[in-house]
């Protein structure tokens, strides 16, 4: 099995997606004829304004919120740092206080932590088995100090869905501002600005087939954060920086395909299932994050005695694309703090894999993941000083 | 982060995998928590040679090919000649590690070395090597803890 690397089977679509080919032909034609400055007076500039504005108008829909209310970015961290840095800055002297969550992406943890350096108290609300951020918690937290409750709309390593409308009622009811981080979610579920209550949201186009350099911030109507890019006064003042019109032009594209193939995500979440199904079949395993709030796509599981490292490099030469969330893939020899907030052991947080799917793949792919798995993780258990014994595995579950 | 070619071989292809069930030494340093645990089991002859080393570990690429590279480098050599084995050869015999990854070379030292404590303790001999200076990672993890 290990020699078949002619077929390879794309199952990390978390980390980042390849750009959909109807997103580079919206694309195209921007860089050849659509080139000028949208801020310049004469007729390049002017078609470009429009085509601007078009896309923004396309994005908002797609959204649910005004088009004024769409700032475009240079990609989801940026998105985040602006949000966070934004409403603490314009709330500081009255307002010294931010609460996020554990499982956050370093996007916005290093940004709280950044404040935290620069005076401000951040609390940092715990999660449950499942990865769901504790309500009662956040509820006790929440005073007329909070000047930003920002948590994860869907969790980029679990995959848990928060209860963000919740989140944003119990912020709100305090008086301070609701920022939530989308990267993960747009693009894999239905995201309704219109009904969600939220007063800033994160995105990021690379995560939905447009390509890596295009993010954006919503920031509702009337919501006052500082600027994070000061310059010529782009984005209505507020975001500085000759927009990225061809890339703009594909993140609204990207957005319309999202939501057209949201129907699909059902069959998505169909695959996720039946390879959760076949990854636990295998002793010794766990699912780490929810068993029904979880994104489609998203499937984490640990694997006792063998480590997350070991595995991802063998699956790769079995032409298969994971993740772990093993220290040992990871700059800093930590293993994920996402893991650690739901109460995973450390050795299980070790032996933790990815697998994040899309449109893209099939029922075929998912027995080929499911097969090729069994083999790595017999295969590394068999060399492991910790493995309490030799034990087969028993045979592939049927299919349902 | 990219593995040397000769990395990635020893990591897919390890060499001296498993278990010497009438070993003469044998040592395991390293921890679960840290994400590498490695075992080291030694043959050596009357006359001081090693004559078979096999190893088992848990762990990432690195810690697996740094073993396999270890294993290689003291079979057939004799006790004092396998002391001397520093994680610097075991780094340069697999054409580099990348930085975050000096520990498992480390370790892998020390895991030869392990064995060969337990093989003079065996017979009867007290024996200090002197630790080495690299932090290993069991030492990381408790300065990660303070």
């Amino acid at each position: 099995m290990q020699d078949n690397n002619k077929k390879r089977i794309y199952a990390d679509n978390a980390a980042t997606m390849p750009v959909l080919p109807e997103v580079v032909e919206a694309m195209l034609p921007v860089f050849y004829d659509n080139w000028g400055n949208p801020s310049s007076l004469h007729e390049e500039g002017q078609r470009a304004g429009r085509a601007l504005e078009a896309a923004r108008t396309t994005a908002a829909g797609v959204l649910g919120c005004r088009p004024e209310e769409l700032y475009f970015t240079s990609c989801g961290t940026e998105s985040d740092n602006w949000a966070i840095k934004g409403a603490a800055y314009a709330a500081r002297n009255k307002k010294n206080k931010i609460i996020t969550s554990k499982i956050e992406h370093h996007a916005v943890l290093s940004t709280c932590e950044a404040l935290e350096k620069d005076g401000f108290e951040v609390k940092y609300i715990g999660v449950d088995k499942g990865g769901l951020i504790d309500l009662d918690e956040l509820r006790q937290q929440v005073d007329d100090k909070t000047a930003l409750v920002a948590v994860i709309m869907a969790n980029n390593e679990i995959g848990t869905i928060q209860p963000i409308s919740e989140v944003a009622e119990i912020a709100h009811g305090a008086g301070a501002l609701c920022f939530t981080d989308a990267v993960q979610a747009v693009g894999s579920i239905p995201v309704d600005l219109s009904k969600l209550g939220v007063d800033m949201l994160s995105l990021s186009g690379h995560k939905f087939g447009a390509p890596k350099g295009i993010g954006a911030l919503y920031i509702k109507k009337g919501v006052r954060i500082r600027n994070l890019l000061e310059g010529g006064g782009h984005e209505r003042g507020r975001r500085s920086g000759t927009e990225n019109l061809p890339y703009i032009v594909g993140l609204a594209r990207a957005l319309e395909i999202a939501r057209e193939r949201m129907g699909d995500m059902k069959r998505v979440a169909a695959l996720r299932d039946r390879l959760i199904e076949g990854l636990l079949a295998i002793p010794h395993s766990c699912l780490n994050g929810h068993p029904t709030e979880r994104l489609p796509g998203n499937v984490n599981v640990s694997f006792e005695y063998v480590e997350g490292e070991g595995m991802v490099l063998w699956l790769d030469k079995m032409g298969i694309s994971a993740s772990t969330g093993s220290a040992c893939s990871s700059k800093s020899l930590d293993p994920s703090h996402v893991l650690l907030a739901i109460g995973l052991p450390v050795e299980l947080a070790h032996g933790s894999l990815r697998f994040s799917l899309s449109h893209a793949n099939t029922e075929e792919d998912i027995e080929y993941i499911i097969a090729a798995t069994r083999e790595v993780v017999e295969k590394l258990r068999k060399m492991s000083p910790i493995y309490p014994g030799y034990e087969a595995i028993p045979p592939i579950p049927t299919e349902r | 982060m990219v593995y040397s070619e000769k990395v990635m071989d020893h990591f897919m292809n390890p060499r001296n995998v498993g278990e010497i069930p009438d070993a003469d030494g044998v040592g395991m340093v390293g921890n679960a928590k840290c994400g590498d645990i490695m075992q080291m089991f030694i043959k050596v002859s009357d006359k001081g040679i090693i004559e078979d080393v096999k190893f088992k570990t848990f762990g990432c690429g690195a810690a697996i090919a740094t073993s396999s590279m270890a294993t290689e480098l003291v079979k057939g050599k004799t006790i004092e000649e396998a002391l001397k084995l520093t994680n610097a050869a075991v780094v340069e015999a697999l054409e580099g590690l990348p930085p975050v990854k000096i520990h498992c070379s480390v370790l892998a030292e020390e895991a030869i070395k392990a064995a060969i404590t337990d093989y003079y303790k065996r017979r009867g001999i007290e024996m200090n090597f002197a630790p080495s200076e690299h932090s290993c990672c069991e030492r990381d993890c408790e300065r990660r803890k303070n």
